[in-house]
C-alpha cells in the first residue's frame, strides 16, 4: 500500500472508524490507541476553550454536544486553536431554542480570539490636538470586533465566572452588539446598542470621522448626533480601541 | 550540516511555570516550548517567550509540520513559523518523524510511518522542503509509537539514519519514545540506542509514561522510570555535547520537582559527558 492511501486509510479509521481495525488485526490495540488520543485530544480542546458554556449546559450534555461536533466537524487546521470556532454553530443545531448556548460560546470564542490578535499601538491622547478631524479616519485595534448577540449571554458569562448563580436565560428586548477586544494583555467586552454598531461599522468600513458625524446628525439629530460622536470617540479611545489616526498632524514645538 | 552542538540541561517550559521563570534565575541551560503554543498573531504568549528569550537560550519543538505527509508541508504553517523563528533565534527547530495531516484533515497526533523506500523519500523532501522554508537546519524526534507496519524496508533507527545524511538534518533522541516503542514492538532499545548515528544528535528528550491496557502509552506525566534512565546513561557517552531535558506535559509538578529531576540528569549526565571528552 502507497503511503497516501495509508494514510487516507487512518484518516478515516480515526475519524469515523471503519473496517481498517478488523483488516489488521495485529495493528488493531494500537489503532485503539491513536483513535483514543484522537477523540480525546478534541474533546479536551473543546472543554478547556469553553468552560463556562459547559459549566451553564453542564458536563454530560457539552460533552454530547462535543462528540456530536468531533463526528460533523472534522479539524483541518494545523493549530487546535481553530478547531474551536465551530463549536458554536453546532450548539446553535443542537439548541435552536436555547440561543444563549451558542452565543455564550461564541462570546468565550471571542474573548480567547482577542488574546492573542496581533499587537498593534493605540493612539497617544496627547497627540489629539494635532489630529485633522475633516480627515481623520479611525482604525480599530486588531483584536476589536463585534458581535450580535440576542440573549443575556454576557450576563450570564459574568455570572459563572465570578461564581455566582446565573440568571435564567433571556432574550434581550432588541439584538445587541457585543464588543470584545485586548488591551494591556486581558481581553475586554461591553455590550452596547445598534447605534453605536452602526457607528463603530461604518467607522470600521473606512467612514472619515467628518462623515461619522454626518451620519449621527442625520440619525440622532444635531445636538445628540455630535454629542454621540465626541463621546464614543472618547470611549474608543479610552478603552485603547483605535490605532493612531491617519491624518494625524503631531503638534510641533 | 546538524546544528552546532550545545552541552546543557533544560525543561521543557510549560504555562504553570512561566511567571516563575521569569521572576526569578532558574538553574536551567536552556527551555524548550512547543512551538505552535507562540505561532499567535501577538498578545501575551508572544510577550512572554520575548522574555523568557532574553533570559534562556530557547529551542523550539513543534508538532504539527507533519514531515510525513505524502501530500506535502502546508505552506502557511511553515510561512508562520519561520516568522517565529526570525523573532526568537532558537537554540534548536525540531519536529517529529510522524504525520498528522493529509488532504486537509490534521489529526493533531503524532502518527506512524511505515520505515519504507517510500516513506523516506516523502520524509526527506518535505525535511529538505521544510529546512529550505526556515532558513535553518532542524533536529527530528524519533516518536513513541503503537503500531509497527508490516512490510518495512528498514528500522527506525536506519531510517533516521538515511535521513539525516540526505537532508542534512540533526536528530532529537528521545528515550522514553524508544523505551515505549520497544516495549510495545518488542525490539531492544540498546540496539535501537547503539544504531542510531550518535554524531546527528543534538538533543535528547527525558519523560515518562504510563501503562495502557495493551500497550506503554508516551503520556508524559510521570517522571522518568528507572529504565529510561538506564538506557540515557548507556547512550550519553556515544553522543558527546547534547542538551538534554526533561518533558512533561501533563500532571505538571511544582518547577522544583522538575528541576529535581533535571538534577539526576545532570548527575548521569555531566560525568559521562567528561568522560567521553
Amino acid at each position: 500500500m502507497s503511503l497516501i492511501d495509508l494514510q487516507r486509510d487512518m484518516r478515516t479509521w480515526l475519524h469515523v472508524g471503519d473496517t481498517a481495525g478488523s483488516r489488521a488485526p495485529a495493528m488493531r490495540a494500537g489503532l485503539a490507541v491513536y483513535q483514543n488520543n484522537y477523540r480525546a485530544q478534541l474533546i479536551e480542546c473543546l472543554a478547556t476553550s469553553f468552560p463556562v458554556t459547559r459549566d451553564w449546559l453542564g458536563e454530560a450534555a457539552f460533552r454530547y454536544a462535543a462528540a456530536d461536533h468531533i463526528d460533523a466537524v472534522p479539524p483541518s487546521s494545523w493549530t487546535l486553536d481553530a478547531y474551536p470556532r465551530d463549536l458554536p454553530a453546532t450548539l446553535g443545531r443542537l439548541y435552536p431554542d436555547d440561543p444563549e448556548v451558542a452565543e455564550l460560546a461564541t462570546f468565550e470564542l471571542a474573548l480567547a480570539e482577542a488574546f492573542v490578535a496581533a499587537d498593534a499601538d493605540v493612539i497617544d491622547t496627547a497627540r489629539l490636538a494635532g489630529v485633522d478631524w475633516d480627515r481623520a479616519i479611525l482604525r480599530f485595534v486588531p483584536s476589536f470586533d463585534i458581535h450580535d448577540v440576542t440573549s443575556n449571554a454576557p450576563a450570564l458569562w459574568s455570572a459563572i465566572i465570578n461564581g455566582d448563580p446565573p440568571p435564567a436565560a433571556a432574550m434581550l428586548p432588541e439584538p445587541a452588539g457585543l464588543l470584545v477586544w485586548r488591551k494591556d494583555d486581558v481581553s475586554r467586552f461591553r455590550t452596547t446598542d445598534q447605534t453605536e454598531v452602526q457607528a463603530i461599522l461604518r467607522a470600521r468600513a473606512g467612514a472619515p470621522f467628518a462623515d461619522l458625524c454626518t451620519y449621527l446628525v442625520n440619525d440622532l439629530g444635531e445636538a445628540e448626533g455630535v454629542a454621540a460622536a465626541g463621546r464614543w470617540l472618547g470611549q474608543w479611545i479610552g478603552e485603547g480601541l483605535i490605532t493612531p489616526i491617519e491624518g494625524e498632524f503631531p503638534c510641533v514645538d | 550540516m546538524p546544528p552546532a552542538p550545545f552541552s546543557g540541561f533544560g525543561i521543557g517550559l510549560r504555562k504553570p511555570h512561566y511567571a516563575e521563570l521569569l521572576q526569578q534565575p532558574v538553574d536551567v541551560d536552556f527551555v524548550e516550548v512547543i512551538s505552535e503554543n507562540f505561532m499567535v498573531d501577538g498578545g501575551q504568549p508572544r510577550r512572554i517567550l520575548r522574555d523568557v528569550r532574553e533570559r534562556y537560550p530557547v529551542a523550539l519543538h513543534g508538532v504539527s509540520m507533519s514531515i510525513g505527509s505524502a501530500d506535502g508541508l502546508d505552506g502557511a504553517y511553515l510561512k508562520r513559523l519561520r516568522a517565529l523563528v526570525d523573532e526568537i533565534d532558537p537554540l534548536f527547530v525540531s519536529d517529529h518523524l510522524s504525520w498528522t495531516r493529509i488532504d486537509g484533515f490534521n489529526a493533531h497526533d503524532l502518527l506512524p510511518l511505515p520505515y519504507t523506500n517510500e516513506a523516506l523519500d516523502i520524509v526527506c523532501a518535505n525535511i529538505d522542503r521544510a529546512q529550505d522554508a526556515l532558513g535553518r537546519p532542524m533536529l527530528i524526534e524519533n516518536p513513541s509509537s503503537y503500531i509497527d507496519f508490516p512490510g518495512a524496508d528498514m528500522t527506525e533507527w536506519e531510517f533516521l539514519d538515511h535521513v539525516a545524511a540526505r537532508t542534512g538534518c540533526g536528530l532529537l533522541l528521545d528515550v522514553n519514545n524508544v523505551f515505549v516503542s520497544a516495549t510495545n514492538h518488542g525490539f531492544d532499545p540498546v540496539a535501537y540506542l547503539d544504531g542510531v548515528p550518535a554524531d546527528r544528535v543534538r538533543q535528547v528528550h527525558l519523560a515518562g509514561h504510563s501503562q495502557g491496557s495493551d500497550l506503554l502509552i508516551d503520556t508524559h506525566d510521570t517522571p522518568v522510570c528507572a529504565s529510561v534512565w538506564d538506557l540515557y546513561a548507556h547512550v550519553l557517552p556515544r553522543l558527546g555535547p547534547v542538551a538534554t531535558m526533561i518533558e512533561r506535559d501533563d500532571a505538571i509538578p511544582p518547577l522544583a520537582d522538575l528541576l529535581a529531576e533535571l538534577a539526576i540528569a545532570r548527575g548521569i549526565g555531566c560525568p559521562a559527558l567528561e568522560a567521553a571528552a
